[in-house]
């Protein structure tokens, strides 16, 4: 302790140095993420008189409350089925899509063009993009009506539309980027000549793909899935919109609860939540080492 | 325990990358079964993009290749049963040392038991037992270097195609990868074709020495000759340990011809390999640094010797066994004596003395 303490003392100007370089990220991080983290946390243990006002105090009945509601396991259960779908298929197409701009395309230039198109739905916003299913989806829709026209069905198809269905088809056109770009990352950074190699030593592409793209693209598919999985839990709008109202997520709870003034009880969901997700993101980073990944 | 033959012949080999300009030119060689054989050249001459047509990782644009009888033209490189080493070994940096090594054995489908069997007795002929579960990242330059070797060893292929594969070690290093690589060469008793721009590393290795330049091949032979008895200026001043010289026919007499140079005398040629010389023709010559004696003015020339050029010493590095000295004895190309290190401190020069430079009139050669 002591011979340690004495260079810190000896360099105060050092230590000033230091915590101006951390100071921006602190500035951002304190009011935006701490700050409102503690005072959802604080909320959780506190009281209230059923109108909105809180007593501060510290009593589990909120958690008590949510553990004890049946409505909360069915909530999580519809909101994992939810990630889990959109996170099967988000997984599926990014994985392609990127495979295909790395290692298909042998413009450079062109592979550039092709991925900025992958953006080009997020020139609108997200509203937009989900009315823009109706005219598709919809019971006049555009599938339902060539569908009819074809002959394979003779009544509309209800399900397109205002159903899980819809929902998953939704996070699925909205978070297929967020796969696409960490993945694409991690496979372009694979040497061709790898590639070469194992052709050489007699893979075929499935080979390949299974051995060596899979493996070395692990960190992408890990972020990627960071990004859906944390992106699809905490979301309710797009279940709220997509379902018509039919489902609910876990998020759309502790929206009806903010709703009407059950602060506590939306809080210590909160909570809940966030530990959950921490719980599922850590045991994404305990497979595949980022870190590792990402320096290399 | 080999069945099938690895001989190879390329005949009107072509390649153009982008249809006006070959890389690879007209290329037509025979390499004979179990030979090492070494192409080598500045970079850009094509001697890679011959190594991986070869290879099947490229395909001619024109000409046949042919292995062991077959033409295989079109053949993926398994079926060719060739195996390439690439330049900085592209070993897969997620997998063990054993996992690469047993990577090919994989693909084919073989039981994981069978598999890792053969590559430990890979791993044991490469002397890498101990670092079998390292990943390539935690292996120094010469270890990935053996990995690399067993990868492409492991499939029992009839031609090995390496790449540069010492050019990403250190000198010291280098020269023991090198007997290695023919001390494997010879244990497995295949075909290795050998990609270089060292010309050291390609005398020691090569039976076989191919000398590009501009995707043609200059000069195809033994180590031996090339290096003795380059066929023209290019290839004596890519191997070195050759003075060239030029100069126009002054007169041709039976055995002999002599060239007009900043000589007394000239310099007399013997003819035997070049028959047509006339009078007036612009000539090169080519002689060995090791054969170049220095004799002060006014002494006797030793015997054998009639041409001799009046020079000033420029420059002397002392190599060991030998003196480099480099002399202004013509003018626009670089003149060098080889000096037995014994002889020349017998009777040390300084720079800016005056010599006479002489060999031996029989061991001038006429370039084409």
């Amino acid at each position: 302790m002591q011979p340690s303490s004495s260079p810190a003392q000896t360099s105060p100007r050092a230590n000033l140095a230091g915590w101006l370089y951390v100071s921006p990220l602190v500035l951002v991080l304190v009011p935006f993420f701490v700050a409102p983290i503690l005072v959802v946390l604080a909320a959780s243990f506190f009281a209230t008189d059923g109108f909105g006002g809180l007593t501060p105090g510290f009593t589990l009945a909120s958690y008590v409350e949510v553990l004890h509601s049946a409505l909360t396991l069915k909530l999580y259960l519809a909101t994992i089925k939810f990630t889990v779908l959109t996170w099967v298929f988000t997984l599926i197409i990014g994985f392609f899509v990127a495979y295909f701009l790395v290692f298909h395309v042998r413009n450079q230039l062109l592979a550039i063009g092709l991925f900025l198109l992958c953006t080009v739905p997020f020139w609108t916003s997200n509203i937009i993009r989900m009315i823009s299913w109706i005219p598709l989806l919809g019971k006049e829709g555009l599938i339902n009506q060539a569908l009819l026209a074809v002959g394979v069905i003779h009544q509309p198809l209800e399900v397109l539309l205002f159903s899980d269905l819809a929902v998953v088809i939704a996070y699925v056109h909205q978070l297929t980027i967020f796969m696409i770009v960490p993945i694409f990352n991690s496979m372009a950074r694979i040497d061709k000549k790898l590639i070469e190699a194992a052709i050489d030593a007699g893979a075929s592409r499935f080979d390949i793909m299974r051995l060596i793209v899979v493996p070395m693209s692990k960190s992408g598919i890990a972020l990627g899935t960071i990004f859906v999985v944390s992106i699809v839990m905490g979301d309710f709008f797009v279940v709220k919109v997509m379902s018509g109202g039919g489902s609910a997520s876990v998020v759309s709870a502790f929206y009806e609860d903010v709703g009407v003034l059950q602060y506590p009880t939306a809080a210590a969901s909160a909570v809940l939540l966030t530990l959950v997700l921490v719980a599922i993101v850590s045991l994404i980073l305990r497979t595949v080492d980022i870190r590792q990944e990402i320096t290399r | 325990m080999k069945k099938d033959r690895g001989d190879i012949e390329l005949a009107g080999v072509c390649k153009s990358f982008d249809g006006v300009t070959n890389v690879v030119d007209g290329v037509n060689l025979r390499i004979a079964d179990g030979a090492y054989c070494c192409f080598i050249g500045p970079s850009g001459c094509g001697k890679t993009t011959i190594l991986r047509m070869i290879a099947g990782h490229e395909d001619p644009t024109a000409g046949e290749i042919v292995i062991g009888g077959q033409n295989v033209v079109g053949l993926a490189p398994v079926q060719r049963r060739t195996a390439m080493m690439f330049q900085s070994y592209a070993l897969f940096p997620h997998l063990t040392v054993r996992e690469n090594i047993a990577f090919a054995l994989r693909v084919r489908g073989q039981s994981k038991a069978d598999r890792l069997r053969a590559a430990d007795a890979m791993i044991e002929k490469v002397r890498l037992t101990q670092f079998a579960d390292r990943l390539p990242a935690q292996l120094s330059g010469g270890q990935q270097q053996r990995v690399a070797l067993a990868r492409a060893a492991i499939t029992e292929p009839r031609v090995l195609l390496l790449d540069e594969p010492l050019s990403a070690l250190d000198e010291q290093l280098r020269v023991q990868m090198r007997q290695e690589l023919r001390r494997m060469q010879q244990e497995l008793g295949i075909t290795f074709i050998h990609v270089t721009h060292t010309q050291l590393e390609a005398i020691a290795l090569a039976d076989l020495v191919v000398v590009m330049e501009q995707g043609k091949i200059k000069q195809a032979g033994a180590a031996r000759d090339v290096y003795a008895h380059p066929h023209d200026r290019y290839v004596a001043e890519f191997m070195g340990g050759q003075n060239v010289l030029s100069g126009r026919v002054e007169k041709v007499n039976g055995a002999s011809f002599t060239l007009a140079q900043a000589a007394p005398s000239g310099i007399e040629v013997p003819l035997q390999a070049r028959a047509n010389v006339s009078v007036g023709d612009k000539v090169d010559i080519a002689v060995r640094r090791d054969d170049v004696a220095l004799v002060r003015p006014g002494r006797d020339l030793p015997p054998g010797c009639t041409t001799s050029l009046p020079s000033r010493v420029l420059a002397i590095e002392y190599q060991g066994y030998f003196v480099k000295v480099m002399l202004d004895t013509v003018p626009d190309d670089e003149f060098v004596a080889y000096v037995p290190e014994k002889t020349f401190f017998a009777d040390p020069f300084t720079v800016g003395d005056v010599v006479m430079a002489t060999w031996a009139t029989g061991s001038a050669l006429p370039l084409a």
